[in-house]
C-alpha cells in the first residue's frame, strides 16, 4: 500500500528532476512528456485512491516512510496520512496540475521572446518551467499527504520555494523579482508564527505526529499558559492562532494578503495552479486538518471568522477597480479564500474544503481562460483594451462564461453549492464575529458578481479590441490550451451537484474532520436541506441568489449598456475609488514601515553599534590607550603591531620550554 | 579493523608533515605542488573516515584514544580521543579542506606552495584542537591555529589585510590568554597535577572559582564564535581573506568556539554556566536579531555572509545554554535540553557546509570580476545559469529552507528554546524572516534582473573544477537536510552524557 502512495509522490519529483537536470539533453518535447506523464500517473493513482474511498473499499492509511531523526525522544518522521480529506486534496491537486501541464505546452511555446537576446537562462526556460511545476506538484502532495507537522512544514516551505521560483521565472523583469521576494518574505512572516505553533505543540504534547497530537489535545483543552507577564492565555488559543498566522501567509489573508496580487507577475499557468487552485488553499487545508485543535478554541475560531470575512469583502471590492485581467482574477481569489476561511471559522470545515475543491476547478479555469485571452492579445493584459473577443475565441468565451457563473454562485453550478453552504453555515454560527461575517459574505456575493461580469463583459462583449493590429491577429488558442479549459469546465459546472450531498450532509469526509456538537453549523443546516435539488429550490427563497443576479445585471448595465455611468460613479465616490485603486495603501505602508524601517534600523545598528561604539570607542579606543602607554615604555619598534603579537606567542613558548628544561 | 591504528595522530600529522613537504618542494612546479596538496588532503579525509565508520554510537566514552607522556615534569600528555561531539567536526574539517585546496587551484598564482602548505598545516592543527584531551596540548594547537590563518590573510589577502590581521590576531589572542590562565589554575587544583580535560570535568570547584573560570573561557570562545559584541573582527577578516581563508574561517574555526563551550565551559563549570546562562542567551539572541538587521544593509557580499555567520552561530550558543532553563521549566521537564544541544551541534556542521559554499560562490564571482560589491552585479543568471542555480540553492539553505541542512539545526533550537521561554523562541524565529530577507535580497540584486554591465555580460559559467566543489557541498547540504538521523545518532550518547554531567551541581 505504501508503494502506491510513494509512487504518487515520487512520479512528479522524478519528472521534475529529469526535466530540470537533463533538460538540455531531452529537449522541449522530452521535458513536457516526462513531466506531464509523471503528473498524469500521479493523477490517475490519486483518482484510484479517491475512488476507493468513494466506494468504501479503502480504509484511511497512516504510516511512516522513514525516520528523519530522533532527538530527545521526539520522533521526527516522514510519513503519509491518507484519508478522505487527503484523497480529495490529492485528486484536486494532481488533476488541476495535469491540466496545467498540458496547457503550458501551448502557453510557453514561444517563451524565448520573454528573454533578452543571448541570455543563457532563456535557452532552457521551457524545460525549467516544466521542472518547476512538477516540483510544485511533488511539494504540494508532500504537504497534503503528511501525517506529521515536520513534513507539513517541509511541504509548506517547499511550495513557497517553488512559488518564489515561478513568480520570478522571468527574472529579467524588475517587477517579477520584486514580487517573488515580497511573496517569499510575507510568507515567511506567516511561517514565523507557524513554526512557533509547531514548537508549542511539540512542547506540550511531546510529539509531532498528528494522531498522537490529536489524542493529547482534549487533555490540554483547559491548560492556561503565561506569555505576557502574569496574564493567562488558553494554550489552545495560542497554538491555534500561531498556526493560523502561517495559514494567513500562505492563504493570503488580510493583512498578509499583499503578496498574492503581485504574484501575477509569474506566467499565467502558475497563477492558475499555485496562486489560485492549490498552494494558496494550503492554509485552508491545514486548518481543516487541524480541526481537532481548532474546535477547542472558540477565540481562534472567531479570529479566523473575522479575518476571513474581512478578506472576503474588502479584497473583493478592490477587484472592481482593477484593469489588469489577471489582477481581477487574483483579487477574486483573495476574496474566495476569505470565504473558505469564514467556513472554517464557523466550524463548517467540510464546507470550506468543498469550496476549496469547486474553487480550484473554476478558478483554474478562469485563469487559464484569461491566459488564453492574453495569448490572443499578444500579452496585453489591460481589459480596457479588450472587448468583443467573443467572436474570435469561442471556446475561451464559453468556458469563461461557465467559470464566471460558477464563481458567482449561479444555481446549479458548482460554486453555488459551496458558497451557499458557507453562507448558511455562518448564519447558523453563534460564536463572536458571526454576525459580521454573515454580513460580509452576503454583500460579498453582490461584489463577486459585479467584478466577475464587469471583466467578462469588458473582455468578451462590446466593441473592440481597441488596437487594430491586435484585432487582425486575434484568433482562438491552440488545442493544448482549449482542451484543458474544457477539462476544467466540466467539473466547474457539475461537480458541486453530484458531490454536495456526500461531502456536506452525509459526512463523507469521515473522521478526517472533527466538530464539537455545539459548533456543528453544517448539522444545523442539514435539518432544513439535505440534497442538491433542495439547495437549489431553497436558494430561490434566499437573498444571496438575488444579490448575485443584481451584481450581474449591474455589471451589464454599467459596463455594457451605459459606460458613462462608471465614470459618474467614480467621480461621485472619489475617495472610495482612490482607496480601492490604492488597495487601502497596504503596500505603501509596508514598504515604508517594514522594508524602509528595517533598512534604517540595520544601518543604525551597523553604523552606531558596530562601527562607532564597538570598533571605534571600545576596540580602537583601548588599542589607542594601550598604544599611548606603550609609546612611553617601548624602545624597540618595528611599526607593526602583529610583530609584537607574534613575539608574545613565541615568548610564551620559549618560556614554557625553558621551564621544562630547567625543571 | 582500524582499532590498532593511531587514526587521530595520522589525521593530525599527515597533513602537517605533508604540508611541510609541499612547502619544501617550493614553487618551481606549481602544478605538481597543487596535485600533491590535493592528494594529501584526500588521503587525510580517507584516513579520517574510520572515525565515523568504526565509531561506537552506544558509548559516551572517548574513542580512538591515544595517550603518551609528552612533558613529564608537568604531566603534560599527548592525549587524544574523540566522542560524538568532536568526531563530526573532525570529519567536517577533513572534508572541507579538500574543497579549499581545489578552490585555490588556478586562482592562487602567487606562492602556491606556501598557500597550499598553510591550509594543510592548518587542517592538522584544527583536527588537533578537536581531538586533544590534554589541556596544554589543546592550548598549543589552539594557538598554533592562528599562525597559518594569520599568514593566509596577511600574504594572500586584500588591500586592507594588515588592519584585518591585526584585528583578528589581537581579538583572538586577547581571548585565549585568559583561557590559558584558567587552564593553569585548574592544573594547580588537581590532586596529582594533571592537564587532563576529562579530569577537569570532575574537578570540584566553588562557585566563585567557577565564575572566574567560566568568564575566562567565555572570552576565548566568544571571540572565536564570534558572539556579539566581540564579533567585529570577523567581517573585516573575511573581507580581506582569500576565498580559501574565508571558507576555513567560517566553516571550521568558528566551530572551535562552539566546541569549546561543550568541551570546557558546560562540563567544567556547570554551576557558573547555570548562573550566567542568561548572559549567553541574551548575547545569542542579540546576535540573531541585531546582526540580522546589520546583515540586511551590507553592500559587500562577503561582509553580508560574515554577518549571516554570526547570526547563525547565535543559534549554536542559544541551543547550548537554554539547557538549564528548560530543566527548570516545570511544563517542559528535562525533555528539550538534548534537543537544544544537538540542534546547536547540527547547526555547526550545517553552517560549515553552507557558509563554505556561499564564500566559494562569492569567490567564483570575485575571481572573474574582482569585486565583491553587490552593486557591481546584476543579471548573473543570464551568463552563468549553472552558477546561479547553486547560488540560489545555497541562499535558500542559508535561509533555513526545510530539506536543506540549514533548516535542521534552526528547527531543533527553536523547538527547544520554546521550552525555555516563549520569547526566546519568538526572537530566535525572527531568523526565518531576517535570514530570508538579507540572503534573498542579495540574490535578487546579484543573480536576477537585467545584465548590469559589460563585466557581467562577459562572465563565463563555472568550470568543472568549480562545479565539483559546489556540487559536492550541495550534495552534503541536501543529504543532511533530508536525513539528519545519522548525524544525530553519532552524537546522541555523548550529548546525553554531557547533559547528565552538567545536571549535577559541583557545589
Amino acid at each position: 500500500m505504501e508503494i502506491l502512495f510513494l509512487a504518487i509522490v515520487l512520479a512528479p519529483l522524478i519528472g521534475a528532476v529529469i526535466a530540470g537536470f537533463w533538460g538540455d539533453r531531452i529537449g522541449r518535447v522530452g521535458a513536457h512528456w516526462v513531466t506531464s506523464s509523471g503528473v498524469g500517473i500521479s493523477a490517475l493513482l490519486s483518482l484510484y485512491v479517491l475512488s476507493g474511498f468513494i466506494t468504501g473499499s479503502r480504509e484511511p492509511f497512516n504510516g511512516s516512510v522513514y525516520t528523519w531523526m530522533v532527538s530527545d525522544g521526539l520522533h521526527m518522521e516522514v510519513g503519509f496520512l491518507v484519508d478522505q480529506l487527503t484523497a480529495l486534496m490529492m485528486s484536486v491537486v494532481t488533476f488541476v496540475s495535469f491540466c496545467i501541464h498540458i496547457y503550458t505546452i501551448g502557453y510557453m511555446a514561444d517563451d524565448e521572446h520573454n528573454w533578452p537576446e543571448g541570455s543563457l537562462a532563456g535557452t532552457n526556460s521551457y524545460q525549467r518551467f516544466f521542472s518547476y511545476i512538477s516540483l510544485f506538484t511533488f511539494s504540494m502532495l508532500m504537504l497534503v499527504m503528511s501525517n506529521n507537522f515536520l513534513q507539513l512544514f517541509f511541504g509548506w516551505e517547499a511550495v513557497g520555494l517553488v512559488s518564489y521560483l515561478l513568480i520570478g521565472f522571468w527574472s529579467v523583469r524588475p517587477t517579477a523579482i520584486f514580487a517573488n521576494l515580497k511573496a517569499f518574505l510575507v510568507n515567511r512572516v506567516g511561517d514565523f508564527g507557524f513554526i512557533l505553533g509547531i514548537a508549542a505543540i511539540a512542547m506540550y504534547t511531546g510529539s509531532l505526529d498528528y494522531s498522537e497530537v490529536f489524542k493529547a489535545i482534549p487533555g490540554l483543552a483547559d491548560t492556561q499558559i503565561q506569555i505576557f507577564g502574569d496574564s493567562s492565555w488558553s494554550l489552545m488559543t495560542v497554538i491555534c492562532i500561531l498556526l493560523f498566522i502561517g495559514a494567513m501567509g500562505k492563504s493570503a489573508q488580510v493583512p498578509l494578503h499583499v503578496w498574492l496580487p503581485d504574484s501575477m507577475e509569474g506566467p499565467t499557468p502558475i497563477s492558475a495552479l499555485i496562486h489560485a487552485a492549490t498552494m494558496v488553499t494550503a492554509g485552508v487545508f491545514m486548518v481543516a486538518r487541524m480541526s481537532p485543535l481548532y474546535e477547542f478554541s472558540e477565540t481562534a475560531l472567531s479570529f479566523i471568522l473575522v479575518i476571513g470575512a474581512t478578506t472576503a469583502i474588502f479584497t473583493g471590492l478592490i477587484g472592481i477597480v482593477q484593469n489588469d485581467i489577471k489582477r481581477v482574477v487574483a483579487y477574486s481569489t483573495l476574496s474566495q479564500l476569505g470565504y473558505m476561511m469564514v467556513a472554517l471559522g464557523a466550524s463548517a470545515y467540510a464546507a470550506g474544503i468543498f469550496h476549496l475543491m469547486t474553487h480550484a476547478f473554476f478558478k483554474a479555469l478562469l485563469f487559464l481562460a484569461a491566459g488564453s485571452v492574453i495569448i490572443g492579445m499578444h500579452h496585453d493584459q489591460d481589459i480596457r483594451n479588450m472587448g468583443g473577443i467573443k467572436k474570435y475565441m469561442p471556446w475561451t468565451y464559453w468556458t469563461s462564461l461557465l467559470g464566471s457563473l460558477a464563481l458567482i454562485g449561479f444555481p446549479g453550478f458548482s460554486g453555488f453549492f459551496s458558497k451557499d453552504a458557507i453562507i448558511e453555515a455562518v448564519h447558523h454560527s453563534s460564536i463572536p464575529g458571526a454576525g459580521y461575517a454573515y454580513l460580509a459574505v452576503v454583500i460579498g456575493v453582490f461584489v463577486t458578481a459585479l467584478y466577475s461580469f464587469r471583466m467578462f463583459f469588458l473582455v468578451f462583449h462590446g466593441k473592440g479590441p481597441r488596437d487594430e493590429h491586435a484585432k487582425a491577429h486575434l484568433h482562438e488558442s491552440p488545442k493544448v490550451v482549449t482542451v484543458p479549459l474544457v477539462l476544467l469546465a466540466i467539473p466547474s459546472v457539475f461537480i458541486g451537484y453530484f458531490t454536495v450531498k456526500a461531502v456536506l450532509f452525509e459526512g463523507w469526509l469521515g473522521d478526517a474532520l472533527f466538530v464539537l456538537p455545539q459548533h456543528d453549523t453544517l448539522g444545523a443546516l442539514a435539518q432544513s436541506v439535505s440534497g442538491p435539488n433542495e439547495m437549489i429550490s431553497h436558494g430561490f427563497h434566499g437573498l444571496p441568489l438575488y444579490l448575485a443576479l443584481a451584481g450581474l445585471v449591474t455589471a451589464g448595465v454599467i459596463y455594457l449598456a451605459f459606460p458613462s455611468i462608471a465614470d459618474t460613479i467614480k467621480k461621485l465616490f472619489k475617495p472610495i475609488n482612490i482607496a480601492l485603486e490604492k488597495k487601502y495603501w497596504f503596500d505603501e505602508a509596508y514598504q515604508f514601515l517594514f522594508a524602509g524601517g528595517s533598512r534604517n534600523l540595520g544601518r543604525f545598528l551597523w553604523e552606531t553599534g558596530d562601527r562607532l561604539i564597538i570598533d571605534n570607542v571600545i576596540i580602537n579606543g583601548s588599542a589607542r590607550s594601550i598604544g599611548r602607554f606603550a609609546d612611553r615604555i617601548r624602545n624597540v619598534q618595528t611599526g607593526y603591531l602583529y610583530h609584537y603579537a607574534i613575539a608574545m606567542i613565541l615568548g610564551l613558548l620559549l618560556l614554557l620550554t625553558w621551564f621544562v628544561i630547567a625543571a | 579493523m582500524f582499532a590498532d591504528l593511531p587514526i587521530l595522530s595520522l589525521t593530525i600529522w599527515l597533513p602537517i608533515i605533508g604540508g611541510m613537504l609541499v612547502l619544501a618542494s617550493g614553487n618551481k612546479a606549481p602544478e605538481a605542488t597543487r596535485r600533491t596538496a590535493l592528494i594529501i588532503s584526500i588521503m587525510t579525509f580517507l584516513v579520517s573516515l574510520p572515525l565515523y565508520s568504526s565509531f561506537d554510537t552506544t558509548t559516551a566514552d572517548m574513542q580512538f584514544v591515544e595517550k603518551a607522556m609528552w612533558i613529564e615534569v608537568f604531566k603534560i600528555e599527548y592525549f587524544l580521543g574523540v566522542d560524538g561531539i568532536s568526531m563530526p567536526l573532525i570529519i567536517l574539517t577533513t572534508f572541507i579542506t579538500i574543497f579549499v585546496i581545489v578552490a585555490g587551484w588556478e586562482v592562487i598564482q602567487y606562492r602556491p606552495a606556501e598557500y597550499m602548505a598553510s591550509f594543510l598545516i592548518m587542517e592538522g592543527v584544527m583536527v588537533g584542537v578537536f581531538s586533544a584531551l590534554d589541556a596544554m596540548l589543546f592550548y598549543v594547537f589552539w594557538e598554533a591555529m592562528l599562525i597559518p590563518m594569520f599568514l593566509i590573510i596577511g600574504v594572500w589577502g586584500g588591500p586592507n589585510r594588515v588592519y584585518a590581521t591585526i584585528k583578528f590576531f589581537l581579538y583572538t589572542f586577547f581571548g585565549s590568554v585568559f583561557m590559558l590562565v584558567a587552564l593553569i589554575y585548574m592544573y594547580t587544583q588537581t590532586d596529582t597535577g594533571s592537564f587532563s580535560i576529562l579530569g577537569y570535568h570532575d574537578l570540584k570547584l566553588g562557585l566563585t572559582e567557577q565564575i572566574f573560570i567560566f568568564v575566562a573561557f567565555l572570552m576565548a570562545f566568544a571571540v572565536k564564535v564570534p558572539m556579539w559584541p566581540v564579533h567585529t573582527w570577523l567581517p573585516d577578516a573575511h573581507v580581506e581573506a582569500p576565498t580559501g581563508g574565508s571558507v576555513i574561517l567560517a566553516a571550521i574555526m568558528l566551530k572551535i568556539g562552539g566546541y569549546g563551550f561543550l568541551r570546557f565551559s558546560l562540563p567544567i563549570t556547570p554551576d557558573a554556566s547555570n548562573h550566567l546562562d542568561w548572559l549567553i542567551i541574551t548575547l545569542s539572541l542579540i546576535a540573531v536579531v541585531y546582526i540580522g538587521f546589520v546583515a540586511l544593509i551590507q553592500q559587500d557580499m562577503k561582509k553580508l555572509i560574515a554577518y549571516s555567520s554570526i547570526a547563525h552561530m547565535g543559534f549554536v550558543t542559544l541551543g547550548f545554554f537554554i539547557v538549564f532553563m528548560i530543566a527548570a521549566n516545570p511544563d517542559a521537564k528535562e525533555a528539550g535540553a538534548i534537543l537544544g544541544l544537538e540542534g546547536g551541534m547540527v547547526q555547526m556542521v550545517s553552517h560549515g557546509f553552507i557558509s563554505a559554499a556561499l564564500f566559494l560562490c562569492v569567490g567564483v564571482l570575485y575571481d572573474r570580476v574582482h569585486s565583491r560589491q553587490i552593486g557591481d552585479y546584476g543579471g548573473v543568471v543570464h551568463t552563468m545559469p549553472l552558477f546561479a542555480g547553486f547560488m540560489v540553492f545555497f541562499a535558500m539553505s542559508n535561509a533555513g529552507l526545510p530539506g536543506t541542512s540549514g533548516f535542521v539545526g534552526e528547527f531543533m533550537v527553536i523547538l527547544a528554546s520554546f521550552r525555555a521561554d516563549f520569547w526566546f523562541a519568538f526572537l530566535g524565529a525572527t531568523t526565518l524572516i531576517l535570514g530570508a530577507a538579507y540572503t534573498l535580497w542579495m540574490v535578487k540584486r546579484v543573480v536576477f534582473g537585467e545584465v548590469a554591465n559589460d563585466k557581467v555580460a562577459a562572465l563565463q559559467d563555472i568550470n568543472s573544477r568549480e562545479f565539483f566543489v559546489l556540487g559536492s557541498l550541495a550534495l552534503a547540504v541536501l543529504v543532511l537536510g533530508l536525513w539528519p538521523a545519522p548525524l544525530i545518532e553519532v552524537m546522541d550518547a555523548s550529548i546525553a552524557n554531557l547533559l547528565k554531567h552538567i545536571a549535577v551541581s559541583k557545589l
